[in-house]
């Protein structure tokens, strides 16, 4: 039989060592599934997992997808850090494109090169006045950020459709749900001008930005008194009411921050590969970057790592689709099984197994 | 007699090891039917785990266990009691909304009625003088009375023996006297009864025979009443018992001032307050006693900032500081040691580093939002130098040195002694200490003591909450008692006695 022993202290080397038991499960409980479906489980991995990072091609559209759950999992760990449930980044992020979208198509031309700045600037404003709504929800009538920042989500989904069905459409779109496609001024360059080796590939500047945000985060975390106070907001709000840290103020930056890394992550969208605003331009980036958040272990450097594995998950559905004739939902399987597996692992890090029965010795597992 | 009564627990060679250090090496214990035997020890010295390893929630990894002769394995608290063993713990584990009786009952195996049940309780409470009325809710009684129940719930198992934890650091001097009747009852009629505890005055009056623990091993076997309180401490602590000396400080103004402060309950358990008043002067220290639970807490709460109140309310010297946070108040020189070491004055899983920045940010530590590690790093290690805290073994000293050690892994008194130096080492106008020395060994409380002392001479404003009254007695200059959510006269300490302010302390000034 097997048995939970808590240990004295959490395991160091669970605390990394879980996320990492998770993944190699998921890929056996996944190879399963394929036997199960008929397929051959190491020619379905390797379509997933390997094939498409075969060409440059291919490690580019990674990094492109990568790059928001990366941008966005890099805010949520800042509030979950502090026990702030911000489970609406999606919908923060519609806001953010919604908001960078309304300057590109009423200002088009107008702006020159400041554009772009401004779509950023007003992306970033979208998200964090989304969020706002959650923060000032929480922090003064005590509602469950979890509850309405999820709900808002769907309120945002609808005002994107409304005014991509509506006021924004394209009039030359035939009734298509979608507006005019940005001028080149509010979008961002390709890599590709400046590097020619990227010739082909859609890589452009916005990676750059996440580039930038994962050491901007991991200061925050590790350096700033903010960062320092969410954290123990996080882990002893007893603790946080003694220092005279305010409650308050916690739960606003841990949504801000989130929201604001989601809204920019919204125009990093809409002014890079999409072009334009329409009504299913996301894949769920918003609630994949919770996984992401989750498998980094709220690191900097974990999120970076595990944005890429999780871009490398829609990627391997595509060619999984095309190569194996296998639904695209299988990418979503394996997003599912790698956040349960990730819960249940968790555990290891402050219990251990124990084999009990006739065996008195105990196993560390 | 009871060195000549047949022996009914024998533990020989007692191991307990956990991955970081061996909590008991070979320790042996007998106890006689019939006695009343300590168990004396600083904490950390391994008494908690030896009561648990007897009562069958911890396993040891070597030894022996005889029971009447016969050896036994007791692999859970049901095995335990089984065999006659019964146990109060420090913390009672009552529920607070169900009757006495109700609490009983789900304790006791078997079917009965309540009714019935009741009966049992009224004849036991009164043949050992335990008052306690079966019909009332745990709730409404006081700790002494909530105590009394554990007793009776043990008593109905006519346990053979008894084991009590540090039993009496929640009662009044005369709850003490009442308690110590009752355990010499018990004895007279051949319960064995284990007294857990850290209090040599205690010990002397009660217990016949006394196992010294330190550091997980016997230190000695000796009859308590036959030897000094230094003595004993010696061999407690493994050196001279260390004295607090007062010097001489004299009545400055008013630092701190709490005036006409009254507060509804906070919850359905919480205190009212009522028009509390209070001054502390620069250079005193004021105590105030009195049992948990009256009120204490709530008043702690209003004065360190973390609730707050009407302005005028709390003043600091002249300002008045009621509806200012914490964080405010301290940076008007408040500085405030809280009960509760884990989780509210330190936070647990965080380095001692991270822990000197969570009140002393202030002192260097922040520049343009950034944190100065070093600077917090050198003021833990400061703390950690001036205060004697011991962080663990030489495995324990990783790359950061003592301050990247984490706050759970110090045991109670060295964090408290911790916490107690990160606040002092700020130079506050104004310290409040809750229960300063709560659970904290013979030596760590003695350097606490004597820094509160020196701090008093350096003219600090200091107010110390605590239910013992002891340490009340031995380092305040005034003292007032808490009963009810109302505080009673502040009396000069030279002008009062432990049998005044124990009567006070059960509500005698209110009428």
């Amino acid at each position: 039989m097997i048995r939970l022993a808590r240990r004295p202290a959490p395991s160091r080397v669970m605390l990394w060592g879980s996320p990492l038991v998770a993944v190699a499960l998921t890929f056996a409980l996944g190879a399963a599934a394929f036997a199960a479906m008929g397929q051959p489980p190491l020619g379905a991995l390797h379509a997933l997992f390997v094939s498409p990072l075969s060409d440059l091609n291919g490690v580019a559209e990674l990094l492109l997808k990568a790059s928001p759950l990366c941008l966005i999992a890099l805010g949520l760990a800042v509030g979950f850090r502090s026990n702030v449930w911000n489970i609406g980044a999606e919908g923060q992020m519609y806001i953010g494109a919604v908001f960078a979208t309304g300057l590109a198509i009423h200002f088009q031309e107008r702006w020159g090169v400041w554009m772009l700045p401004a779509m950023i600037v007003a992306g970033i404003a979208g998200g964090l006045a989304w969020a706002a709504i959650v923060a000032a929800l929480r922090a003064h009538l005590h509602a469950s950020e979890i509850l309405v920042s999820l709900m808002l989500t769907y309120v945002a989904a609808l005002i994107v459709k409304y005014l991509v069905f509506g006021p924004w459409q394209d009039p030359a779109a035939n009734n298509f749900p979608f507006t005019v496609s940005f001028e080149d001024n509010a979008l961002f360059t390709l890599l590709a001008n400046y590097l020619g080796a990227l010739e082909g590939t859609r890589l452009n500047t916005s990676v750059l930005l996440t580039l930038a945000a994962i050491p901007l985060a991991w200061v925050f975390m590790k350096y700033s008194f903010a960062g320092f106070q969410l954290r123990v907001a996080g882990d002893a709000p007893a603790a946080a009411r003694y220092a005279g840290h305010s409650e308050k103020r916690a739960i606003w930056i841990a949504l801000l921050i989130g929201g604001a890394a989601a809204g920019l992550a919204g125009v990093t969208e809409v002014a890079g590969p999409i072009g334009q605003l329409n009504d299913r331009w996301t894949p769920g980036y918003g609630f994949t970057a919770i996984i992401v958040a989750a498998l980094g272990r709220l690191h900097p450097a974990g999120i970076a790592v595990a944005s890429l594995l999780m871009a490398l998950l829609y990627i391997g559905g595509e060619t999984a689709q095309v190569a194996l004739q296998l639904p695209r939902a299988i990418a979503y399987v394996f997003q599912g099984l790698l956040l349960m597996l990730l819960l249940a692992c968790e555990v290891l890090v402050n219990f251990r197994l124990q084999w009990t029965a006739s065996i008195r010795s105990s196993q560390a597992a | 007699m009871p060195t000549t009564s047949p022996t009914l627990l024998r533990l020989d060679g007692i191991v307990k090891r956990y991955p970081t250090v061996t909590a008991l090496d070979g320790v042996r214990l007998d106890v006689a039917e019939g006695e009343i035997h300590a168990v004396l020890g600083e904490n950390g010295a391994g008494k908690s785990t030896l009561m648990k390893a007897i009562y069958g929630v911890v396993q040891p990894d070597g030894g022996t266990i005889e029971w009447r002769g016969a050896p036994v394995r007791i692999s859970d608290p049901v095995a335990a009691r089984e065999l006659g063993i019964a146990m109060v713990f420090q913390h009672f584990a009552l529920f607070e909304s169900l009757t006495v009786a109700e609490n009983i009952a789900l304790a006791l195996p078997g079917s009965f009625g309540l009714a019935d049940l009741a009966g049992r309780i009224v004849e036991v409470s009164r043949r050992y003088g335990l008052p306690v009325n079966p019909w009332r809710s745990v709730h409404e009684l006081s700790v002494g009375e909530r105590q009394r129940a554990e007793i009776v719930r043990c008593l109905l198992q006519s346990p053979r023996l008894l084991i009590m934890d540090e039993p009496t650091s929640v009662l009044t001097p005369q709850a003490v006297e009442q308690l110590f009747e009752t355990l010499r009852a018990l004895a007279r009629e051949g319960t064995a009864i284990l007294y857990v505890s850290h209090k040599l005055d205690e010990i002397r009056r009660l217990c016949d025979r006394a196992t010294i623990l330190r550091g997980g091993r016997n230190a000695g076997e000796v009859d308590p009443r036959a030897e000094s309180e230094a003595h004993l401490a010696e061999r407690m602590i493994g050196r001279s018992f260390p004295k607090t000396q007062k010097r001489a400080h004299a009545r400055g103004a008013p630092a701190l001032r709490v005036s006409e402060l009254s507060l509804p309950p906070d919850g359905p358990f919480g205190v009212a307050l009522h028009s509390i008043r209070l001054e502390v002067h620069r250079g005193e220290v004021l105590g105030i006693a009195g049992i948990s639970g009256n009120g204490q807490a709530e008043l702690l709460a209003a004065v360190s900032g973390e609730r707050r109140v009407s302005p005028t309310e709390v003043c600091l010297s002249e300002t008045p500081v009621g509806h200012l946070d914490a964080g405010e108040r301290r940076r008007l020189g408040l500085a405030y040691v809280p009960e509760e070491r884990l989780g509210r004055g330190a936070v647990p899983g965080m380095s001692l580093a991270e822990n000197a920045l969570l009140t002393a940010s202030r002192k260097g530590m922040v520049r343009a939002g950034l944190v100065d590690w070093p600077a917090a790093e050198a003021y833990a290690a400061r703390c950690i130098r001036e205060f004697d805290v011991r962080v663990g073994g030489p495995h324990e000293s990783g790359t950061g040195g003592a301050s990247a050690t984490a706050a759970r892994s110090l045991s109670g008194g060295n964090l408290q002694k911790f916490i107690v130096g990160r606040e002092l080492v700020q130079q506050p106008g104004v310290m409040v200490l809750a229960q300063p020395t709560w659970g904290v060994d013979v030596a760590a409380s003695a350097l606490i003591r004597q820094r509160i002392l020196d701090l008093a001479a350096a003219g600090v404003a200091i107010l110390v909450v605590s239910e013992d009254l002891g340490e009340i007695l031995e380092v305040c200059d005034r003292v007032a008692v808490m009963a009810g959510g109302r505080l009673s006269p502040v009396r000069e300490v030279s002008d009062t006695d432990a049998a005044e302010i124990g009567a006070w302390m059960a509500g005698g000034f209110l009428q």
